[in-house]
């Protein structure tokens, strides 16, 4: 076994992690990363559209105020409000120093960072390249790491004094002595040796859950690494029924099914049209949302040019509504060949303007489908994208509620986004609560000892890892995955009744049993089969936790529609749903939601409001 | 439609390993990854391979197909005749930790050996200003996935360990051609390290990095010649050598 000793040990080497180890170690602390795969791979790479920032670059209108509406909006009024207001008023801040550190932006005319329109963002926001956003900001973050191993080589001698990173290590326990976070127990997948990082804090930066489902955007990562890390340590998951299925991922061929097809195509003038050629969009403007968006073709197309005097197309919906809107067309009988709607962007742009602003979607369609996006329609349907739900943290410090020296920030992390997240606003959260959770990690490490990780502890850990090895004759983890994909797709997916849930909760619930026979072949060593059992065992977590909170809101809101209870309801606006960990089954609790302060209130119509409080609410609400 | 490949795989590691045949289906529309996950969960449920996004994307999934350096989430199974036997081996430049896994340490030493970018002591955040224009010629190289095939088949290093100590290969010269283009960067000098500490003089301009590059990053072209041009008038001009010479005088002054 490796032993090492760090003051803080950051799980996740995507956006969020990187950028709390920069700011941990800004704050003169010795940092660990550990990555999942190789360093730079993390998912933040897919990210395509932009990282939302009121800057104002592109319209002086815009400003926190505006972009904190937006996303309570987006959310369904769901989400924490003081995320929401931290994020909205240091985003542009955080955006400026990726600048800093080298990232190189698409430039306005007068120089400055250039910004997108994006669903639901009243104006053009999004700081962008091209459409390889995330990739851009996960190499400037490497790169400022890089930069600040140098530093530390000039000022120690040693480029790895400060921050090492860990690749391709596998976390397998949160271990804790007294209560409080103590360490890290996991294995290298290059040699099967297993690893203790002893720290007294430890950030979750481990993005999603997608594969959980059979339909999805996200990489073989996102198997909920943090989230069942968190709950098997204590901690607790908010709100794990909203999920985002992103409207437009591919739906042909099959083995691309799922992966993504950014948003900007309709930022840029993408149209989304049925098979019987009708531009459907404008059929599905939910109430909340009339007064904003163009209720004919006529306005749509003219707002490309004149975003003062038009409302905005209806397919800059944000993306619950589209998605929701295309599964009922399909539905209806009015999909494409292959089971999804059309998105043209072809007869808006000239090819080579589609080339230049959405190059690795021209060039993905061309190299994967055999579809030239510049003449033709490309074939998109909806797809599990990313979770909204997520561990409970304070806001200002990304503490998990109950977990002394545990933190979460990005993807891992709950109640940003509420009920329905933003385009452009993920890279935006990783940066803002990557750097919170790097500096109250910091801030918590100085006032609390390290406690030295018991050899009992160690023994524990250490014998759950083998465990695969030891039995024989047990289940094989790869069919017992695609089994729970299945049933998560069929039974909690887009849209959800009582009775398929219930079924899911005991499918969920014999595959439980299963899982701990599964048994596997070969050894340690760069094992995919043996890794998978441990993903498994995080993902059936998700999947339960998703369930019982699922079957538990009986309402519809944003990433969580009931056939049952179609509507929003009011009262369930001022829920939380806690899942916690009892040791042998997710348990989920209900708990009000913090109410917003009169000032944040204040910034709001109250006649928007009225669409989603109780009357209660108003008059209690806003300082007026 | 489904069809049986023949497929031939490397298993093992460096010294030990060899390549063995599989059978397996195919499914219309999939690329060379698809089918090796297949084998992976039908036949060899311990078989390593390197992949995440599965969208050209993370550059993770580099092997060798059919002696090609590729990325095998990129490879349409289309592209192969109906009775090709498809062999995918580890990237040859690195050693072989097991199957299609190889060590690719060599590049993240590499990566922290170059200066790295070096803003206006001045510049405040929000205060910068470019022009699309002089962005777009670093923005290219930052497209940059780091899969590492252009490492992985310049010549330089793919048959010369000896040579990796004094070459950073093709990836770092964009990573410095990005840099001495970037319009913020104050580090001077860029090119000349690049010559004297990281083997630009050894490439002799092949381009077989840029046929390789899935992103189609003109590394040759548009980074390597013109640092190697710059290089070279600044080493054989007598008036510009001289005023190096000066400035660096003034320096020490």
């Amino acid at each position: 076994m490796e032993r090492h000793n760090y003051d803080i040990v950051v799980i996740g080497a995507g956006g969020a992690g990187l950028r709390a180890a920069v700011e941990a170690r800004e704050a003169g602390l010795r940092v660990a990363i550990i990555c999942k795969s190789l360093f730079g791979k993390a998912h933040t790479v897919m990210a395509e559209g932009g990282v939302a920032a009121s800057m104002g670059n592109v319209n002086e209108n815009d400003g926190w105020k505006v972009h904190f509406r937006d996303t309570m909006r987006g959310g369904k009024f769901l989400n924490h409000y003081r995320m929401a207001e931290l994020h909205a008023k240091e985003s542009p801040d955080r955006v400026w120093e990726l600048e800093v550190w080298g990232a190189l932006f698409d430039r306005t005319a007068e120089g400055k960072i250039s910004q997108r329109n994006f669903g639901g963002h009243e104006y053009p926001r999004l700081a962008h390249v091209g459409d390889r956003t995330g990739l851009e900001l996960i190499r400037t973050m490497q790169q400022r790491i890089v930069a600040l191993q140098q530093k530390d080589k000039r000022d120690h001698g040693n480029a790895e004094s400060h921050i090492k990173v860990f690749a391709e290590v596998t976390v397998t326990e949160i271990l804790k002595e007294g209560g409080k976070v103590a360490g890290v127990y996991g294995y290298r997948r290059e040699n099967g040796v297993e690893v203790l990082f002893e720290a007294p804090a430890v950030v979750l930066a481990t993005g999603g859950v997608g594969k959980t489902f059979k339909i999805t955007s996200n990489s073989w990562e996102g198997t909920g690494d943090g989230h069942a890390l968190a709950l098997k340590a204590g901690g607790n998951l908010v709100d794990m029924e909203f999920l985002q299925f992103h409207p437009t991922g591919m739906v042909w061929p099959p083995s691309v099914r799922g992966l993504l097809v950014t948003e900007s195509v309709r930022g840029d003038g993408g149209v989304l049209t049925n098979s019987d050629g009708i531009r459907f969009m404008f059929k599905y403007i939910p109430d909340v949302f009339k007064d904003k968006y163009a209720d004919n073709e006529e306005e749509a197309d003219r707002w490309y040019n004149d975003q003062t005097n038009n409302r905005r197309p209806p397919e800059l919906l944000p993306r619950d509504e589209v998605a929701r809107a295309i599964n009922a067309e399909v539905k209806a009988g009015r999909g494409s060949p292959h089971g999804g709607v059309f998105l043209d962007v072809s007869k808006r742009l000239p090819a080579d303007v589609i080339k230049k602003k959405l190059p690795s979607m021209w060039h993905q369609f061309m190299e994967l489908a055999n579809v030239d996006i510049t003449k033709e329609a490309m074939e998109v349907g909806p797809t599990c994208h990313y979770v909204m739900g997520g561990v409970e943290v304070d806001p200002d410090t990304a503490a998990a509620v109950g977990v002394p020296g545990l933190f979460a920030a990005g993807e891992v992390a709950g109640g940003m986004h509420g009920s329905n997240r933003l385009g452009g606003n993920s890279l935006s959260d990783l940066l803002v609560f990557g750097r919170r959770a790097g500096l109250g990690a910091a801030n918590y490490v100085k006032s609390a000892p390290a406690a030295k990780v018991s050899d009992e502890s160690i023994k524990r850990a250490a014998e759950k890892i083998q465990a695969p090895f030891d039995r024989t004759g047990g289940e094989n983890p790869y069919a017992l995955h695609e089994e729970l994909q299945e049933l998560t797709q069929n039974l909690v997916g887009i849209i959800r009744t009582k009775s398929e849930l219930q079924e899911a909760i005991e499918k969920i619930a014999d595959i439980r049993k299963r899982i701990e026979k599964v048994s596997v072949s070969g050894d340690r060593q760069f094992n995919p089969g043996f890794h998978l059992s441990f993903d498994l065992d995080n993902m059936l977590l998700i999947a339960e936790s998703t369930a019982k909170s699922a079957i538990v809101r009986e309402e519809s809101r944003g990433g969580h529609t009931r056939d049952d209870f179609p509507g929003m309801n009011p009262k369930w606006r001022q829920i939380n749903n806690i899942s916690s960990f009892t040791g042998k089954e997710i348990v989920v609790k209900q708990q009000d939601l913090p109410n917003m302060p009169a000032e944040l209130f204040d910034l709001f119509d109250p006649h928007e409001l009225e669409k989603y409080m109780t009357p209660e609410e108003m008059t209690k609400g806003g300082s007026k | 439609m489904t069809r049986k490949i023949k497929m031939r795989i490397w298993r093992g590691n460096s010294e030990t390993g060899s390549l063995q045949d599989v059978s397996v289906d195919a499914n219309e529309g999939e690329v060379v990854l698809d089918v090796i996950h297949r084998v992976q969960a039908t036949q060899m449920g311990d078989l390593a391979v390197r992949w995440n996004c599965k969208a050209g994307k993370c550059g993770s999934c580099s092997v060798e197909i059919n002696g090609k350096p590729r990325l095998a989430c990129m490879t349409q199974m289309a592209s192969f005749a109906e009775d090709e036997t498809i062999t995918v081996t580890p990237l040859r430049a690195f050693p072989v930790i097991k199957d299609l896994v190889t060590d690719v340490s060599f590049n993240y030493k590499k990566a922290m050996e170059i200066p790295s970018f070096e803003p206006p002591a001045d510049l405040k955040p929000g205060e910068a200003r470019m022009q699309q224009i002089d962005v777009e010629r670093s923005q290219e190289f930052r497209k940059c996935i780091e899969c590492f095939l252009c490492q992985d088949t310049c010549h330089v290093i793919r048959d010369h360990e000896e040579n990796k100590k004094s070459f950073a290969g093709p990836r770092f010269f964009i990573r410095i051609a990005e840099l001495d283009m970037h319009p913020l960067d104050m580090l001077r000098n860029r090119k000349q390290k690049a010559q004297e500490e990281h083997g630009l003089g050894m490439c002799n301009i092949t381009k077989c990095c840029t046929e390789v590059c899935p992103e189609h990053i003109r590394i040759t072209d548009n980074a390597i010649i013109p640092m190697k041009e710059r290089v070279v008038d600044v080493k054989y001009d007598p008036v510009r050598w001289l005023g190096s010479k000066i400035r660096r005088r003034e320096e020490v002054l």
